[in-house]
């Protein structure tokens, strides 16, 4: 059971490319803008039709190029949410929910009323999409997919075309009503705080292709691939150089004994956050402190955010890392010249490729 | 001055934009959903020279069709006993064809401003093609559907060098307005003429203005509605 994918697609010059096979989850995909997270999307909606492979949803083949399987949209059982919700500007909260309603269903008011009750949305059934808020447009639109009871949900940027301060609490809203919803979740986004919340697995997509990565609160902690560490918001890597006995950290100027790692990595990695400042001179193994010169700083409204260049002379001109801190812990001090900044071993994130 | 040109219109122009309007809105649905660009491109060509060429020039090729020596036209007279040029259905066959490209590019011009997203959502949440149309593109296309269908009204109502080569202008039978005028010029009867030319002012104004009205319309309804937003507040979630 669950959703099993492998497709390909080719539009102009982009190749669509994905392979996965989701089981009862939560499934995340994360993706830059354009890199076909919504064309994949399209796909399993059958708004487009893939070149070639198929696609199988709770055993039932949506699509199937050998076999000449594909199943119209309309009968696919799938619910799809819209970016800008698609709600039809015409048609009242209640009428928009019913439409997709076969009219020989006997208890359509019925249950027009029950998921406006479950939603929140009775008082505002009579009112047209275009006077309401932005988050009640996304209920309605969550209720008209939910009211067909799909086998699978797909929620497209759900979030991105609201206010920041409306997000956190509509993810969590989402959620709730999510929560006795069986089918699978298929989330597609660029905001990886949603993926990391919203989602139990990961799918990463990059420039069309896709890479499954298991589940999400693991893939963040130990992303192995170094386009996954970027997605998820890793700033700061370096090569490594193979020194017979070390590796040299070619951006810090560090060297870690090869013993340190289990596999052969390419590169490492560090999160901006997992740095620890020490504002004075300590005693601590080389290699776990990197001296650096400041270069610039930005200032946000509860963070700092530090640019700086290792003083290490091997180190390249345009080596730079960044390292963020809490405004609270910084406690406002003078910005320095230089910075000595630790690397807690358990931080380093060893990357494959 | 005679009632019987104003009549002839208002028949032919009332016939034509029944015909017009449904074909025209028929054709914009097909070529809309054309998928191949070029394809398109050609047919949507074809469909709106009637606009772009001289009348006299739809009027050579009305009768290079019907004319009575020609296979369609012979085939209509001998099998059907109907003699299409020269009668009064050649008044409304002309007011089509020129007025049909007014309503089929105002038809298209309405579903392509139809958010295609919305189209993609109707179909996930189960509504067929047939749905789709009725309920959602028609509604959503409307105003500029209706106002095309004015437009195409006024168009057949003043319709002349076509009509003029196909229909002749036979008083009391094919003699519409604009031919009328025509001949009361000709024959010197400025003064009936004048009175013809005030009809066709009085109706073609009441066109335009029913058209703006619908147009208004449309800008008072987003009107109200900012400011209906704006007096209720943002209710958040």
């Amino acid at each position: 059971m669950g959703l099993m994918i492998d497709i390909k697609k080719q539009y102009k010059d982009f190749t669509l490319e994905v392979n996965f096979d989701n089981r009862g989850s939560r499934l995340g995909i994360l993706g830059a803008s354009g890199s076909g997270k919504s064309m994949l999307l399209k796909c399993l909606a059958g708004i487009i039709t893939p070149d070639e492979g198929k696609i199988i949803l709770n055993g039932r083949p949506l699509f199937d190029s050998v076999q000449g399987i594909n199943v119209k949209p309309q009968r696919r059982k799938i619910g799809y949410l819209f970016q800008n919700y698609a709600l039809f500007p015409h048609m009242t909260v209640a009428e928009n929910i019913g439409i997709g309603l076969p009219k020989a269903d006997k208890d359509q008011m019925a249950k027009i009323l029950k998921i406006m009750d479950r939603f929140h949305l009775t008082a505002l059934s009579e009112k047209y999409p275009r006077q309401i808020s932005g988050g009640q447009q996304q209920r309605v639109a969550l209720a008209r997919c939910m009211i067909l009871e799909p086998e699978i949900l797909l929620l497209d940027e759900p979030f991105s075309a609201l206010d920041d301060h409306l997000k956190d609490h509509l993810q969590k809203e989402v959620m709730d009503y999510l929560s006795d919803f069986n089918g699978d979740v298929v989330l597609v986004s660029h905001s990886r705080d949603e993926i990391y919340r919203m989602s139990d697995s990961l799918m990463v997509m990059e420039h069309g292709k896709s890479s499954f990565m298991g589940t999400t609160h693991e893939a963040f902690k130990s992303p192995k691939y170094k386009y996954v560490a970027k997605l998820t918001g890793c700033k700061n890597f370096s090569d490594l150089e193979d020194d017979g006995t070390f590796y040299f950290a070619k951006s810090w100027g560090l060297q870690y004994p090869k013993t340190q790692f289990l596999d052969v990595p390419k590169y490492l990695g560090i999160r901006a956050h997992d740095f620890i400042v020490h504002h004075e001179l300590i005693e601590m193994p080389s290699n776990r402190l990197l001296r650096g010169k400041v270069l610039r700083t930005v200032e946000d409204i509860f963070e700092l955010t530090f640019y700086i260049k290792p003083l290490h002379p091997s180190v390249s001109e345009d080596a730079e890392v960044v390292f963020k801190i809490a405004k609270s812990k910084w406690e406002n001090r003078k910005i320095p010249d230089a910075l000595i900044l630790e690397i807690p071993l358990e931080h380093l994130i060893p990357l494959y490729a | 001055m005679s009632f019987s040109p104003i009549l002839i219109s208002l028949k032919t122009a009332s016939l034509a934009i029944l015909i017009t309007f449904i074909l025209g809105i028929f054709t914009a649905y097909i070529v809309v959903s054309i998928k191949s660009k070029g394809l398109k491109m050609v047919i949507d060509g074809i469909l709106t020279m009637p606009l772009v060429l001289p009348p006299t020039v739809i009027g050579f090729m009305l009768l290079a069709i019907f004319g009575v020596n020609r296979p369609i036209g012979r085939l209509l007279l001998d099998f059907l006993g109907v003699k299409i040029v020269f009668s009064w259905t050649a008044t409304v066959i002309a007011a089509i064809v020129i007025s049909f490209p007014l309503m089929y590019r105002a038809a298209r011009g309405a579903f392509e401003q139809v958010d295609e997203t919305l189209i993609m959502a109707a179909r996930t949440i189960g509504l067929n093609e047939w749905k789709i149309f009725w309920k959602i593109m028609m509604p959503l296309a409307l105003p500029g559907v209706l106002s095309g269908g004015i437009l195409s009204f006024a168009r057949g109502l003043g319709e002349f060098g076509a009509t003029a080569m196909i229909a002749g202008n036979i008083a009391g039978k094919t003699q519409t307005l604009p031919m009328a005028i025509y001949s009361e010029v000709a024959a010197g009867n400025m003064e009936t003429a004048r009175g013809y030319v005030w009809v066709v002012l009085t109706l073609s104004f009441f066109v335009v203005v029913s058209m703006n009205y619908f147009s208004v319309k449309r800008f008072d309804k987003s009107k109200s509605n900012a400011s209906e937003r704006l007096m209720e507040g943002e209710e958040w979630a």
